[in-house]
Formats: structure tokens, sequence, C-alpha cells
């Protein structure tokens, strides 16, 4: 019963995303209110005269009980209202949703080109004898401990100040993208090729693929064909904790090469305690590290089609 | 142990679920688990031994340089590397290798206390869950999973939020979202152990339930600490190295590696030195604590079969 199957883990993940969901909100009511005038602090900053905390106390709804302000923040939040920036006095819909587009052209950008390269050097290193697998795992494991930020830094002083191909920074132009992108994907693939080339080393031990050898099949379409759809299903697992990994690298990328986005965003409001700005963002990676592994469960249904008959 | 086909530490290192299938096991002593096979692979001997050394130098760097790393010589400012300055020096005229060995200190000793902080509450979460109360394993194992949706950084950012920046606050940052890798392995480890035939032996000898808790449980998943820890110091230093980076951790003129490389990133136009220097270092020692960790993890499993 495969559609039942699939079902009922995608109900768990729903389930899984809304107990992520509450329980962060939650914890972040909870530490802000923890320290009584806590708010009332992140909102004057460095004013202070009599009567200022009271009217802002009022202003923002801080004088009511605290189930109150619970129910309320809930309620809000149900409706799609992540509420108003303490500091920068914009609704965080709006703050966080203009800011979005840069971070998702860099993190997609990156992710494809990790799997790209992670597939291209598993397909072409993967059980070819003890020089290529210890030239690729050294690549790999050479890529996969560089910070994302140091690679940036390399990056930028090779390409954009000495040969002076790329810009130092920002996003207005394609090749603005270029430096970033290669940044934050090569630790990506480091780890993804890795996990790739291990399943492909104990796929190609199986007997299958001396059947299908037998059979007078290509080396090349061994591999792409059979060998890789096998490897792919260890590799899926990965993919759902890679994802979040380029969104978490995205904001360490942005501060590199001074791109604008949601890291900048972000890395302002931690600075300035701006709960409601970071509190959205942070959900919004929660949901779709959930959504990606959602898709991911049905993308091993595709791959694997011993699992569509259990 | 030579040519194993299939050795990738750190990405066995990093897949949380290919990890409690594969470190999770009954021991059968706790001490024949600890010690070492005499042979090692090069890798590891050259790894460990450069391990060793940046404990020496965390221990004692003014062993190694006679530069202070924090006060600088005007006259010396952005001057590439020489005998004088193996590393140059940075805008200030101070040492980047007097910096940069300085720096392991704050690098180390944030990574191991975050982990310290993981591995404590991992510890107590994944017994707990790891234990026969279906209630509690239920909610431990849903706590998990509600960190681990995070993203690593972002949790930690979060975290900084409302704890301020600062170096503490860094490393519970991080040992909070790494909470999920201990408590998980540590779990599936009790699981095991508390099913294991020693086990019930214990109880049909007549021991009372904690004593059997205390002498037959806990030291065999205990175990598991040492080489999980191994495992994922290196992405700690990883993450704690890009929080300082932020100017989330420690602050300048603190050595940091990461706070370095943020110092270098103003003056890449006219030198390279200091934007290269502390990044090895970080690349260095994540590198040789996958290897380390990757050849205890196989130690770990080959007792098993």
């Amino acid at each position: 019963m495969p559609a039942r199957h699939l079902t009922l883990r995608i109900l768990s993940r729903l389930g899984t995303s809304l107990v992520v969901a509450w329980a962060s909100v939650t914890a972040a009511f909870v530490a802000l209110h923890a320290l009584p005038g806590r708010i009332e602090d992140i909102l004057a900053g460095d004013v202070d005269f009599p009567g200022l905390r009271e009217a802002i106390a009022a202003e923002w709804g801080l004088d009511r009980s605290l189930p109150a302000q619970y129910a309320d923040f809930l309620l809000r939040l149900a409706h799609g209202d992540f509420g108003t920036s303490y500091v920068l006095r914009r609704p965080v819909i709006e703050v966080v949703g203009s800011q979005l587009r840069p971070t998702v052209e860099l993190a997609f950008a990156a992710g494809l080109l990790a799997v790209l390269l992670a597939g291209g050097l598993a397909l072409a290193t993967a059980g070819r004898g003890r020089l290529a697998h210890g030239l690729a795992s050294s690549l790999e494991l050479v890529a996969a401990s560089t910070p994302v930020f140091w690679l940036g830094i390399l990056l930028l002083m090779a390409f954009s100040f000495s040969l002076r191909w790329f810009p130092v920074a920002g996003a207005k132009s394609w090749n603005a993208l270029v430096l970033p992108a290669i940044a934050l994907a090569l630790p990506t693939a480091g780890l993804l090729a890795q996990v790739l080339r291990e399943a492909m080393e104990k796929t190609l031990d199986q007997p299958f693929v001396t059947t299908v050898r037998a059979r007078g099949v290509g080396e090349t379409a061994i591999r792409i064909r059979h060998v890789l759809r096998h490897a792919l299903l260890p590799a899926v697992t990965l993919g759902g904790w890679l994802i979040g990994g380029l969104l978490g690298g995205a904001v360490i990328t942005e501060k590199v090469f001074g791109r604008p986005g949601l890291g900048t965003v972000t890395l302002g409001a931690v600075l300035t305690h701006d709960v409601p700005v970071v509190l959205a963002v942070v959900l919004l990676a929660a949901l779709i590290h959930v959504a990606a592994s959602t898709l991911l469960d049905i993308l091993y249904l595709l791959i694997d089609p011993r699992l569509r008959t259990t | 142990m030579t040519a194993s086909p299939h050795s990738a530490p750190a990405a066995v290192a990093l897949s949380t679920e290919g990890l409690v299938g594969t470190v999770a096991s009954v021991p059968t002593s706790v001490l024949r688990a600890t010690r070492f096979r005499p042979r090692h692979p090069p890798r590891f001997i050259l790894a460990a031994g450069f391990l060793a050394m940046l404990a020496l130098v965390a221990l004692g760097p003014g062993l190694f340089t006679r530069y202070d790393p924090l006060t600088g010589d005007f006259s010396e400012t952005l001057k590439g590397p020489s005998w004088v300055h193996p590393f140059g020096t940075d805008r200030l005229g101070r040492d980047v290798l007097a910096r940069t060995l300085y720096g392991t200190r704050y690098s180390l000793l944030i990574g191991l206390a975050g982990m310290a902080v993981s591995a404590a509450a991992g510890v107590l979460l994944g017994v707990l869950a790891g234990l026969r109360n279906r209630l509690l394993d239920e909610a431990v194992s849903r706590l998990f999973d509600v960190l681990s949706s995070f993203p690593g950084v972002l949790l930690a950012m979060l975290v900084v939020t409302f704890l301020g920046q600062g170096m503490a606050n860094i490393a519970i940052a991080v040992g909070i979202a790494g909470i999920p890798k201990f408590g998980r392995v540590v779990r599936a480890q009790t699981q095991l152990v508390r099913d294991a035939d020693y086990v019930t032996h214990a109880a049909i000898y007549g021991l009372g339930r904690s004593r059997i808790f205390l002498r037959h449980v806990l030291p065999n998943v205990l175990v598991a600490v040492p080489v999980i820890a191994t495992i994922y110091i290196g992405n700690t230093i990883l993450v704690v190295s890009g929080l300082s980076f932020l100017g989330l951790g420690p602050q300048p003129p603190t050595p940091e590696w990461g706070v370095m490389l943020a110092e270098s990133r103003d003056v890449l136009r006219v030198a390279w030195w200091p934007g290269v220097f502390p990044g090895l270092a970080i690349t260095l020692t994540v590198i040789a604590f996958s290897i380390v960790g990757g050849v205890l993890q196989k130690r770990f499993e080959g007792r098993i079969a």
C-alpha cells in the first residue's frame, strides 16, 4: 500500500513541523517575557525619560496579562502575522519578504552546483582503484572541512582583487553570484560526494552489477543508469540536512561578499535583539527544512521502486 | 585496516541517521572498548600528532612566539611574511603568527565548551529516552526532532539574540544546537544496552535497579560519548568560527580565528596573509579531528562484530 505509507509519512512530517513551529515560538515568547521589562528595553534603545516605558508598554500591548499576550501572539501567528520589527518598525513579513530573493538565488545556485560537482566526482572516481580513491577522498575531506567564509575570502583575493574578473560586493548582476555560489557550494559538495561515492563503491560490489556488465552494457551506462540510482538513496537522506546547511551558510556567505539578503537582515536583527525578525527567519528555515524533507520522501519512492510495494 | 574501500569520516559523521545505526553498539567491556590496537594508519598518526601539537600550543602559546598577540608595532603594519614575522603583520602591526597561535586557545576552548554542553544535555536526555518509559521517549525524541529542524548556524543565532554576544554565549548556542547529535546516539545505545544479556543476568543475580543502572548500563552507554565528541568537534569548531566571523562571539581585538578573518576582509586588497593563515588553521584543525574521529568510529564499530 504505497499511497497509505506515503500519506502516513507526510502526515507525521506535518505533525513535526507544527510541533517545531509551536515549540520555537513558545520558547521565544517565554525567553522574551522571562525578564520583565526586556522588550521595553529593546524598544526604547538608548532613549529614556519618565513615562516612556509605560507608553511603550501600552502601545505594544505589554501591559496586559501574560496568558492574554500569549493567546494574542499565537492567534496573530496563525493568521500569518509575524508582528512588527522592534527596530525597523515595519511588518516582519515585509522585511523578510523583500530580502528573500537574493538569498534564495544564492542557496539555489550553490545547491545546484554542489549536486553537479558531487555527482560528477563520484561518477568519475568511485571504484577506479586506490589512487582515485585516495585523491577523491582527500579532496572531499578538504572541501568539507573548509569554512565557507575562508573560501570566500580566498576567492575574493584571487578573482576579485588580483584578476578583477568578478565584482567585490553586491548582487546587481549575474556575475556577482558566481563567487558566493562557489564558496557556498564547495563544502556542501565535499560532504555530498563523500556519501555518494561511498554508496557507489558499495553498489559496484553487488552481484547485479556483474550481471549487467555480463550483458555487455558499457561502464558509463552502468554507472549512470544502475549504480547511481542505488547510491542516490543515502545521498537523499542527507538532502534535508544539506538544504538547512545551505541556508545557514548563505547567512555567512552574504556577510563575506557584502551581498544583500536574509543573512544581512538576520545578522542585524540578532545584534539589535529584534526578536520578531529573527524568529520569522528561523521559522522560515525550519519550515523549508520540513518541506524539503517531505519532498525527499516522495523522491525516495520515485528512485526506489522497492519502497512502493511495502 | 589498510585499504578499506569506504572510508568517509566526515560524511558518516554528519549524517545523524547513519550514525545512530553505526556508533550504537553493545560493548562487551568498557576497558577493552577504549584500549587502542597497536597498528594505526599513517594519516591517523599525522592527524593525532597535529592535534597533540595544537593542544601544546593552546596550553602555552608564549613558548612558540616572542610576540604579544595584542600589542602592535605601528612601524611594522601590513608587512608580508619574513623571517622576523613568518606570517606577516596585520594593519595594526601585530604579528599574525602570534595571533594565530594564541587563537588556538579560543577556538579549541569554545568548541570544547560547546561540545560539553551538547554532551551533558544529550546524555541526560538520551538516557531518559532510552529507558523503558514510552511517554518520556516520545517527548524527548520530539524535542530532538525540533532541535534538528533548524540549521545549526541559525539556531545558534536565535540563542545569541536572547543571550547576547560573547564567548560563553556562543558556546551555549552551539551546545544547544548539538544536543540531538549526542542524544540520538545515546538513546539508541541505551536501548541496546538495557536489553543486553549481561544486564538481564545482573537482574537475575538480584542486583537492585539503581545498581544495575549505575554499574552496568551507564558506563557502557558512556563509552560512545568520546567517539561522538571527536566526530562532531570539527563541525562545532566550523560553526563557532563562523559565528565569530559574523561578530557574534569574542570581539576584537581577541585573537580568535574567525574574528581575525573578519578583520582581514578590510585589508584584502593590499595584504593576503592576514586572510590566509587563520583560515588555514581552522581547516587543518577540522581535517585532523575528522580523521581521528573517523578512525575512532571504525574501532568502535569493529568491536561489535
